[in-house]
């Protein structure tokens, strides 16, 4: 279980990215994080493994809080923390299984990462989560090879092999197109489910968030300003994470693109008679 | 079209005070040019420049044939030119290496001590031809093969150092972070986050330098560092142009050779 309590986040510049953000996420919820972009979405993820440190405020993960731990200690507890991010952030360079092995860092003493001598337990694990996303083939191919949605299962696969109690996913779809979103988002839905783990998914796309999100939590300048179950995220819950015009103007560019396209169909038709 | 008529027709590129500027810049330039024409036509000795193209017909004359029963003697000094290069750029790169880590602002240890002092070292190194490198060390480690290999490992510790470290600075962060996140220990994050992103870079600028050092490596003879360029100064000093012929035309293919074969490692490590 995550607990965040009073977590606030002000830059050096003077912006207030997260202000007074108090939350808790049970076992096993999926929770998705929507608002506009500058909301404060990716500051919240980053605060709560510190890859951004946090002004104030708590970062509760069981027991332990994250916000006042030391280098060493910080560093193992990352371990309980997996990460998934926008544009995969895989290393490049190295092979799919490398990555994928990556996620045992944590685990294993330098010279044994160094020479990519794992141990066996982490290499079949390894390879049964690469089964797992189906990408069992690919083990061997170099991450660069890979296309996006391939690329965002190994992402994911690195998370799992953490074996994370929480998982942080920043923007997972972003990169991609519809319907491997929607793919990636399944798979990622089921694995949670499968192991009863807590996630955190940033998403700009809010229809996608309605599919897939037990609950969501709308953000706007820092601050929460919903939280509910995805069927009570109305029109005027919309406008209150979004803002009344930038909502509009959203659906009114929606019928627009809607006139256009049923334009262009009619148009096609006319010239296919 | 008679609305358009209070639109005005003229532009120009540039406003009347950047044309002033310019005209003054060409000004400037030609009288520059003119200066310079006055300086070096000064001191010139205007009967010998008259008389150069038949000294260079003389020397080109004596030049030839090219004495290549001179070329078996000179393979020995060539390998060591070679392994000098070679060797000189090993030593060179190892040595570079932690310095530019320690140079590079994502990684260094220290940002206010030990990283100036690493780009010291960088520009230190970078500034001295490694002809004066050769020729100190010759005074303090005495002529031969190892002053040459360590005159040319100095001065690649600069060129090495600065490429590397600036490879290392724009390096892909977010790759770095990921690995962060998995909890990975700080040489952990060095091995898997930023070594096989800068790995093509590393083997280009090492490839690229040996390059440059075998060229470099030919002169090093002239003040005693061992090589070809101690047969190459015997033969001016015997006023042996036949032989300084072939030396330079072995030089020549060799520094094609070492060319070629940089290329095309370049392109198979890429």
């Amino acid at each position: 279980m995550l607990r965040l309590d009073g977590l606030s986040k002000t830059y050096t510049t003077g912006d207030a990215a997260l202000s007074d953000v108090s939350l808790t996420v049970p076992k096993g919820q999926i929770m998705g994080l929507i608002g506009p972009s500058g909301a404060g979405k990716s500051t919240l993820i980053r605060c709560i493994n510190r890859l951004v440190e946090p002004t104030a405020g708590k970062v509760l993960l069981g027991d332990v809080d994250l916000v006042t731990l030391g280098k060493g200690e910080l560093r193992r507890q990352r371990r309980r923390v997996g990460m998934i991010f926008q544009e995969y952030a895989l290393v490049e360079r190295l092979t799919v299984m490398e990555n994928v092995l990556s996620g045992r860092l944590g685990y294993v003493p330098f010279w044994r990462s160094f020479l990519r001598r794992y141990s066996g337990a982490d290499i079949q694990r390894a390879y049964q989560l690469l089964d797992r996303v189906g990408l069992m083939d690919k083990a061997d191919n170099r991450a660069d090879a890979l296309s996006g949605g391939q690329r965002q299962r190994v992402g994911i696969a690195r998370a799992l092999a953490q074996d994370p109690e929480l998982l942080l996913v920043d923007e997972p779809t972003a990169s991609l197109d519809p319907k491997t979103s929607r793919q990636i988002m399944r798979l990622l839905t089921e694995i949670c489910s499968e192991r009863n783990l807590p996630a955190i998914v940033n998403i700009h796309d809010v229809p996608l968030a309605q599919q897939f999100m037990q609950r969501i939590v709308g953000l706007r300048s820092g601050r929460v300003v919903f939280d509910g179950p995805p069927s009570e995220l109305t029109e005027t819950a919309l406008t209150t994470i979004y803002g009344e015009e930038d909502w509009n103007a959203m659906r009114q560019g929606d019928e627009e693109q809607a006139e256009a396209e049923a334009d262009a169909k009619t148009r096609l038709e006319a010239l296919a008679r | 079209m008679t609305e358009i008529t209070h639109y005005s027709q003229v532009w120009a590129h540039r406003t009347p005070r950047a044309r002033l500027f310019m005209w003054l810049g060409w000004v400037a330039l030609v009288a520059l040019f003119v200066f310079c024409w006055h300086l070096m036509t000064e001191n010139t000795i205007w009967v010998f420049v008259l008389d150069a193209p038949r000294q260079a017909a003389d020397i080109g004359g004596r030049t030839m044939p090219p004495e290549w029963g001179y070329l078996p003697e000179l393979m020995k000094p060539l390998w060591d030119t070679i392994n000098i290069a070679t060797l000189g750029t090993i030593g060179g790169v190892i040595m570079a290496v932690p310095v530019a880590f320690i140079a590079a602002r994502n990684t260094t240890p220290s940002a206010t001590i030990l990283r100036p002092i690493a780009l010291f070292i960088i520009v230190a190194s970078r500034s001295i031809n490694s002809l004066i490198w050769a020729l100190l060390l010759v005074a303090m480690i005495g002529p031969g093969l190892l002053a040459g290999i360590v005159a040319i490992a100095l001065r690649s510790i600069g060129f090495v150092g600065k490429l590397l470290y600036e490879a290392i600075e724009e390096t892909d962060a977010r790759q770095i972070e990921a690995i962060e996140a998995t909890g990975a220990r700080g040489a952990q994050v060095l091995s898997y986050g930023i070594v096989p992103q800068i790995m093509p870079a590393f083997w280009g600028i090492t490839v690229f330098r040996w390059d440059i050092n075998i060229r470099e490596s030919t002169i090093l003879g002239l003040v005693g560092a061992g090589g070809i360029g101690l047969k190459l100064n015997a033969s001016l000093n015997t006023l042996a142009w036949s032989q300084v012929t072939v030396i330079l035309l072995l030089i020549l293919g060799t520094v094609i050779v070492s060319e070629w074969v940089s290329a095309r490692m370049r392109h198979a490590l890429i």
